[in-house]
């Protein structure tokens, strides 16, 4: 059924695909809350940068990435000289490119939930004495949860289905950076066809429970539906 | 305690600039028509429109001034919108318990018992908010800011979006509450009739000016001002209650203007109550009227007369110095030679009691 290397590469995505949300939904909600709020007059530009993964080929992405974790550029310069390995093809620089490549899944259910909760809910608080701070988590965050939940969801998801960028900068170290997607891919170049199928199926099997548990706890909210 | 506000706001075409010392007790009504800059003021009070320049200065704390800003939170202040805007993810009692619970306990003047009572929501308390009507959403929305035992609390036009229903069950409740409450209370309306039944003051607002001010008495009856030229123009007598008629059902109260009969009403003895009386029920007669069936009937003495339109006029009456509002078609006025500082008698059809 599954070989070993096939269990690792799944746990692999798993963890990569937990860890990129966690970090996605911390770095996320700021930045969504700013677009959110913020009355810039070139806030578009910004925008149209975070949504550019949603366009660009992974090819891309990946490509300027390999070059920016390079030990010749500042970015790979840097993270080499303070931890003592290179970003590219190693499990961070995995996290770094799913995050950036995820980006535009999260800010956009975020950004347009914090839209939909409006002035007047934080408004109210404000007059009952609630900080900023306050505001945010106990009117906005459980306001905004259909946001959170589908920002989390498509973040996931997405990282789970990763493949194009985790090539480039990620290359095929097992326990490393051979994540389930190039995993398959591997199956099917040296034809196991059999071993492709199971972790195929098992890909598809948690996308759909995870899915199906998202919409089974909220039948009302906006989940997904872009 | 005292509100002082110099205020300067510009927003597009619409300019305010006001200059005013709100009085520190009871209830100020800011009345005006619409785009009049009512909520405009509020919101400036409440720290909620930062465009708004100028002094804001409350109990002797600067809330504004200048570069200065208090933010919201830090305003010892409570706020009724217009929309009830209750947290629709939170149970009722959640969100009347919400400002309750940021207030420190030394800080509390009212319990949120106190609260529940007084705007009648003890069964409302389990229900999921979106199931409550307007009018039951409101009076939760009043009692959520009461709880943050607020020293000043602003209200803008709480009544305006409800049904006739709900705003003749909630205005007792802000009433009773007016006299129950230390805090002042600034009351943004447009509805000539919320405002005298509630107000102690008056500021009265046209295109994001300060037209007028002061006690609700004399504003109200004040003929060059738009409150006496409303259809609706009323005045207002304070009036204790000193007797009821077991015979024939009455109960009599006495005022300065004099003693008024009233259908018998479930008033205790000594209780201070405010008569409204309706201009347009106010009729005018030279002789002291024997058979007539109408029962409120005092001296006066005509102050000022005033056309209103074409056909009407409205007559300012003295009646033992305090200020009445008759409302005469310009023929009668005519007919009878009315003039200012005859001494006639006024007839008032009928009286509202609060």
């Amino acid at each position: 059924m599954f070989s070993e290397s096939d269990i690792t590469a799944l746990l692999l995505t798993l963890k990569l695909a937990g860890i990129s949300t966690l970090v996605l939904i911390l770095f996320g909600t700021p930045l969504a809350w700013w677009l959110a709020k913020s009355a810039w007059r070139f806030k578009f530009l910004l925008e149209a940068l975070l949504a550019l993964p949603l366009v660009l080929p992974p090819t891309v992405l990946g490509f300027y990435l390999l070059v920016a974790f390079s030990p010749q550029s500042s970015i790979g310069h840097a993270f080499e000289s303070i931890v003592g390995q290179p970003l590219a093809f190693s499990f961070t620089g995995l996290v770094v490119g799913s995050v950036i490549y995820s980006l535009p899944f999260v800010i956009q259910p975020l950004q347009n939930a914090f839209i939909a909760v409006g002035r007047r809910p934080l408004e109210v608080a404000a007059t009952l004495r609630a900080s900023p701070s306050d505001r945010f988590f106990s009117v906005v965050v459980p306001l905004a949860k259909p946001g959170f939940l589908s920002a989390a969801v498509l973040g996931f998801a997405h990282t789970l289905g990763e493949f194009g960028v985790v090539l480039m900068i990620g290359g095929n170290i097992p326990g490393e950076t051979q994540v389930a997607s190039i995993a398959i891919y591997e199956h099917v170049e040296s034809m196991q066809l059999a071993s492709a199928h199971w972790l195929s199926a098992a890909l598809l099997l948690i996308s759909f429970c995870l899915l199906v548990l998202v919409y089974a706890a909220n039948p009302k909210a906006r989940v997904l539906r872009l | 305690m005292s509100l002082e506000l110099k205020l300067k706001l510009a927003h597009g075409n619409f300019e305010l600039d006001i200059d005013q010392v709100f009085a520190s007790q009871g209830v100020t009504a800011i009345y005006g028509p619409s785009g009049s800059g009512k909520t405009s003021v509020l919101r400036a009070i409440a720290g909620l429109d930062k465009s708004a320049s100028g002094l804001i200065k409350f109990n002797n704390r600067i809330w504004q001034n200048g570069s200065e800003f208090i933010a919201t939170h830090q305003r010892a202040l409570a706020y009724v919108f217009q929309e009830p805007s209750l947290f629709e993810h939170m149970s009722v009692r959640a969100n009347v318990e919400y400002g309750f619970n940021r207030v420190p306990p030394k800080q509390r003047i009212i319990s949120s018992d106190e609260a529940i009572q007084a705007l009648g929501i003890c069964g409302l308390l389990d229900r999921d908010t979106q199931t409550l009507s307007g009018g039951e959403k409101q009076r939760v929305a009043i009692a959520r800011a009461l709880c943050s035992s607020p020293d000043l609390l602003l209200m803008d036009e709480p009544l305006s979006a409800l049904d006739k229903r709900s705003k003749t069950e909630i205005l007792p409740m802000l009433v009773a509450l007016r006299d129950k409450l230390s805090m002042p209370i600034i009351y943004v309306s447009h509805s000539l009739n919320e405002v005298a039944r509630l107000a102690d003051h008056l500021v009265l607002m046209e295109q994001g000016r300060v037209i007028a001010s002061g006690d609700i008495q004399s504003m109200l009856t004040q003929l060059d001002l738009s409150l006496a030229k409303d259809v609706d123009a009323e005045s207002l007598v304070d009036a204790i209650v000193v007797a009821h008629d077991e015979q024939f059902e009455l109960t009599y109260l006495d005022s300065s203007v004099g003693r008024f009969s009233v259908l018998r009403r479930p008033l205790a003895v000594g209780e201070k109550v405010r008569l409204l009386i309706a201009a347009r029920d106010v009729s005018i007669t030279r002789q002291q009227q024997q058979d007539t069936s109408i029962l409120n009937i005092f001296p006066a003495i005509i102050e000022q007369i005033e056309s209103v339109g074409t056909a009407q006029v409205t007559v300012r009456l003295k009646a033992n110095n305090l200020p009445i509002l008759a409302r005469l078609t310009r023929k009668s006025a005519a007919l009878m030679n009315l003039a200012v500082g005859d001494s006639v008698y006024l007839q008032a059809k009928s009286v509202a009691i609060l």
